[in-house]
This record gives structure tokens, sequence and C-alpha cells, in this order.
């Protein structure tokens, strides 16, 4: 007989969900090491040394002030994207949107503050307009999604799809079009902000604030998905739609809010790239951070607090890949690599839930 | 130069061109409709495109025989194929996120071991030149066409024909539609699902090395343009249909196909608007028969993003 089957049932609702936490977490370590564990055999076969491997990827990402600085820049822009996965995921909708949105995001701030600049706007003035018109046209691309799924039927993730590569035409096509600059020559931008008109760094640090944004929103939506009336009702609809509407839930409206907030979590990652790194819109917009973010999120079990430390992991991963390039001769496709195997792995780790008879419910508790 | 001489040239770039582009496009909306008549979607086929490009480059650079490379190709698609096949058939695992992470994965071992290749010289697919019997220099160039194209077009009228003639088409749409009825026939529905995605993921690899070997015709990292992602769009084009994959990879491709041709008139701005083109479209053909009865006719039953 299982010790906790005498205990007040609270108590055994405890156990409960620390026994899940730490399946959870037993799963991800296991699947993290064992991705290791293949990348060090992959890398024997290379005549390359897997210890020293993973001194650099520990030294690269946290290894100093530097490295971890680098590490936490890299992590802004995959806590939003997973943040823009994560809450339609609540509700039921696989949305892989949030490239397209943060690149249209992105670019949609970058021209927004021109007129500013020119008129002679302060920067806190003019950084707010950009980071609210880079939210709501984000928001504006994934509520079409999500109406489009509602309204019309039409599946998210393909639409979602479409969408991305609409948005990034639709840069291209202002980009080289009537917002170039001129001066932009090999890869045609728009006009530059100018340093002094751009995100700072936090004081004391290198990182840029959208660090700073993507925490606090991680934690609000955190609280708002799983601490509110909101957050209950978007879970039953995620639960079970048609039980939700039967309930008088109005789903419409909570698909338009997730999809909203979605979306406006991955256009301020836009406007974040454009205001704090690279001061105009260009391709260098079109990064990837979308997918890592669908991936991260993923991993994270759409949890938004788990989203902060597993983004800062593949952060670290990618700060890395310069050093490795540079002590060990690898090629920089060396870190993404890695992260294909340890998304893999996670991902097919789904498979043990419920099935370690360590984790298991047993009778009685 | 006179007008109607600027429009032939354009037309006859853009012939050339929709043909050259939509080779990739054919390859991978034949894959991905094999593994979506299964029941099952393969978001990742990028990652196989991208790989059997690498890997065709490669095998083409160190033997000399191109078509050894194709090869090549086929037979790294068909591995990819087979992961993501095996992953999805666990319980639990999410197909959308999984194509994604193999995309990521394949990519990843493409650059990888794609590092020297990038500056060599391999010898490359040549295409059949059709154009001999026009004194037209510019016709001529746009009927050379890659054998590779004429390989999709065989595999896309035999794969609609087996489809519906034949006892292994019959068990691959049954299984698409109705997992029930496909066990209640005695077929094992996992292991048919394995073998479409498998077959899909090398028709993506002989897509790539298209890429590689033909147009563009070298390797680097910023080869694909995405038509690997592009293949779940090209087919809710088709609608399942391997004869239509022809058709929607032609439209796509002469979308992509525009720019190119109408740069060679001198137009060099406004053309990545037709690039979206096709996705625009793709999109309100999805609007308009999301409700109707047609699109639930033509898609797969078992399929997730149908259901």
């Amino acid at each position: 007989m299982d010790a906790t089957a005498n205990l007040p049932p609270q108590t055994r609702g405890l156990t409960v969900t620390a026994r899940r936490a730490a399946e959870t977490l037993a799963i991800s370590l296991g699947s993290v090491a064992l991705s290791a564990l293949l990348f060090s055999v992959f890398l024997l076969l290379l005549g390359k040394s897997p210890v020293q491997f993973f001194q650099l990827v520990w030294t690269g990402g946290f290894g100093s002030a530097f490295s971890i600085q680098n590490t936490l820049q890299r992590s802004a822009p995959i806590i939003l994207t997973a943040l823009a996965f994560a809450i339609p995921a609540i509700i039921g909708l696989t949305m892989i949107g949030a490239e397209g949105a943060l690149v249209l995001g992105g670019f949609v701030a970058a021209i927004t503050a021109l007129p500013l600049i020119a008129a002679g706007a302060p920067p806190l003035v003019l950084l707010p307009l950009a980071a609210a018109a880079a939210m709501v046209t984000g928001a504006a691309l994934i509520m079409l999604v999500g109406w489009l799924r509602h309204a019309r039927s039409v599946n998210e993730t393909i639409s979602s799809l479409l969408l991305t590569y609409i948005a990034i035409a639709t840069m291209n096509f202002f980009v080289e079009g009537i917002f170039r600059d001129p001066a932009s020559a090999n890869k045609p931008s728009t006009m530059p902000w100018g340093k002094e008109n751009m995100v700072g760094a936090i004081p004391g640090t290198d990182v840029h604030w959208g660090l700073v944004a993507g925490a606090v929103l991680a934690v609000a939506l955190w609280l708002l998905m799983s601490r509110t009336t909101f957050g209950f009702a978007a879970r039953v609809t995620g639960g079970n739609p048609r039980a939700a509407r039967a309930q008088g839930l109005p789903v419409g409206s909570i698909i338009l809010t997730c999809t909203a907030l979605s979306g406006a979590c991955a256009g301020l990652a836009g406007f974040f790239e454009v205001a704090a790194i690279h001061g105009q819109a260009n391709a260098s917009l079109v990064a990837g951070y979308g997918f890592t973010g669908i991936l991260v999120s993923f991993l994270a079990r759409q949890n938004p607090l788990a989203i902060v430390p597993i983004a800062i992991v593949f952060g670290a991963i990618e700060a890395s890949g310069g050093l490795i390039q540079r002590r060990m001769g690898l090629p920089d496709a060396t870190s993404a690599l890695l992260q294909g195997l340890i998304f893999v792995m996670l991902l097919a780790s789904d498979a043990l839930y419920g099935r370690l008879p360590l984790f298991r419910e047993r009778e009685g508790a | 130069m006179m007008p109607e001489a600027a429009l032939q040239t354009v037309l006859i770039a853009m012939l050339g061109g929709a043909i050259r582009v939509s080779t990739p496009y054919l390859f991978v909306a034949l894959g991905e409709t094999i593994t979506e008549k299964s029941g099952r979607i393969n978001l990742g086929l990028e990652g196989n495109l991208v790989l059997g490009a690498m890997v065709a480059y490669a095998l083409s650079f160190h033997t000399g025989l191109p078509w050894l490379g194709v090869a090549g190709a086929f037979a790294a698609g068909l591995v990819l194929g087979l992961l993501h096949g095996t992953i999805c058939s666990l319980p639990k695992v999410n197909d959308i996120a999984v194509g994604i992470a193999l995309m990521s994965f394949g990519i990843g071992i493409a650059f990888f071991f794609g590092k020297p290749y990038i500056q060599p010289q391999a010898p490359r697919l040549e295409g059949l030149a059709l154009g001999e019997w026009s004194s037209n220099p510019a016709l001529r160039q746009a009927l050379q066409i890659n054998p590779l194209f004429f390989l999709g077009l065989v595999i896309a009228v035999a794969l609609w024909w087996a489809l519906a003639n034949t006892r292994p088409g019959l068990i691959l749409r049954m299984t698409g539609d109705s997992e029930p009825s496909a066990r209640a026939m005695g077929v094992n529905p996992v292991r048919v699902r394995i073998l479409a995605t498998v077959l899909g993921g090398g028709l993506a690899g002989i897509g790539g090395s298209f890429l590689s070997l033909s147009y563009p015709g070298s390797w680097n990292e910023g080869l694909s343009s995405g038509q690997g992602l592009m293949a779940v769009a090209l087919v809710i084009f088709a609608r399942w249909n391997p004869l239509r994959c022809v058709w929607a990879a032609l439209l796509f491709g002469a979308a992509g196909a525009l720019g190119p041709a109408l740069q060679s008139v001198g137009i060099s701005q406004g053309y990545y608007f037709f690039n979206a083109a096709p996705y625009i479209l793709t999109l309100f053909i999805m609007v308009a028969s999301a409700r109707s009865g047609v699109a639930a006719h033509a898609a797969p039953g078992e399929l997730s993003i149908v259901k």
C-alpha cells in the first residue's frame, strides 16, 4: 500500500503534481543526455573530443560575463516567439506564423519610426510608438488566421505558414521598393534609425531590453492562462471546443484574444530585432526565430514560465557556436545540428509519458 | 526595346523559368502527396530538399557522376523520411513539431558536411536540348529542359494511375481515409504510413538534387528558398491529386520565374509581389473550399490538418 494513501486529499494532490513534475524533468533530462551521448559518438567518429566540445558550449554560453550576455541576447527573441506559439496552443491551435508576424512587425516598426525621427521625436516617444505598431501588426496577422479558423474553418497551421511567406514577400517588396535606403547596395534595407534612436542596453550590461520584455510577458501570460477566469475558459476551449461552446463560453472572442496576444509577442520580437540589433529592416529579420520558438514552446509543454529557461539554454548553444568554430575547426552549423538533434529526441520522448513504471499512478494513491 | 519584343522575351524567359523553378516543387509536392494520402503530414520536406541538394553535389563532385548524386539524394531523403515516419508512429508525438525539428536537423547535417563543397565545381546534370529546331537563341535556352523534369512528370502520371488502379494504391488511400477500415481489411496502418513517409521523403531528396545539380546548379547555404516548406500548400492547391501537382508546381514555378524574366527586360522592382501570388491564391482556395463538400471529398480523412 502506498504511504500517501492515508494522507489528507490535498497532500495527495500535491504528490501527484510532484510526481508529474518529476516525470517531466526525468524524461526531458534523459532525452537531453541521450542527445549529448549520440552527439559525442558523432564527434568521436569525426576524431574530435566531445569533452572539449561540451566544455566550449559551457564556456561560450555561460563561462564569462560576456558569454552570458551573448546567450541572454540571443534568447530574447526565442522567448517571445515561443510565447507566440504557446498561447494559441493552449486553446488547441497549432499556429506556425510567428516568423511572419516577427518579420512584418519589425518592418512596420522600422518604417513607423522614420517620419518620427525626421520630425525630431525623442526616443522615449518614438520607441513606444514603434513597438505598438509592431505589436498591432503582428496581432492583426495572427488574428486573421484565428478568425479564418473560427469563422471559415480554415486550417490554422497551413494558413499561418502561407501568411508567413506572404509577410516576408511583403517586406521584401517594400524594402526593395519605396522604402529602400539608396545607400544599401548589397542588402536592400530601410533607412537606418541611427544609434541614438535605438533601444539601449539594460544598465550595467550589454543585453537589450527585449530580454526583460520577454521575461515579464512570460510571467504575465502564465498568470493570465493559469490563474484567471479567462485562462480557465481558454484551457477548457483547448481541451474540448464543443463542450466549451455548449457551456456558453465565448469561443470566438477567446480565439481572437489569444491570437492577438500571440501575434503581439511575435511582433514585439520583430520590434526588438529592429530597434536593438539591426536599426533598420532587411532580410536579416528572416532568421528562423519563429521556428525555433515553436520547438522551444513544445519542449516547455506550452508553459510560459518554462519557456524562459529553455530558450536560454538554446540561446547558449547558439552563442557558443563561434567559439566552437574557432577552437575546434568545426563548421558553424555544428550548433544547429546539436539543436536539431535535441529537438528531435525531446519530441520523440513524448511517447514515454505515462509509460515509465517509476512515475505511474499507483493503486490507492 | 519594342514592347512586343519585350513581351516575347518575358514570355520565353517565363516558359523556361517556370519549368526550371517548378521541378523541385514538383518533387516535393508528389512526395508530400504520397505521405498525406496515407493520413500523415510531413512539414519537414525542406530538410530533405536541402540535404538531398548537398549529398547530390558532394557525390557528383567525388565521382563525376551526377546521376549517382541523384540516387544519393534519393537515399538521403529516404533516411530522413524513415526517421519522420518512425518517430511519428510513436504514441502522443506531434507530427507537425517533429516535421519542423527534422527540418532543422536535416538542414544542420547538410550545412555541417556541406562546408567543403561550397567552393568546388561539381559536374552538373545536363539539360536536353529540345529547342534545336528554333533559330531563336532565347527559346533554345528556355527549352534546355532537365531530364529530372520529365522524371517528375513520369512519376506524377504513374502515381496518379497507381493510386486509382493498383492494390498498393488502394491500401494507401484506404489508410489515409479511414484507419478502422484499413485495420478491418488486415492492413497495418503504421507500416503503410511509415512506407509512405519514407517514399515521400526520397522524392523530396531528388527535388533537392535538381537545385544543386541543375538550377541554380551549385551548392551553398542559401540554395533553397523554402520550396520544401511550401510542399504542404502545393498539395492543398493540387487537392491531393498527382496530376494536379504538375499544374500547381508549374504555376508556383511561373510565379517564381516572373521576377528574373522581368529583370531580363530591365524591370527590377515589384516582382516580390508576384512571388507571393501563389501563396495568396492558395489561401483564397482554402478559404473558398474550407466548408464545401468538394474539399472534404478530396482530403484524406485521417489527415490531422483537415480534421
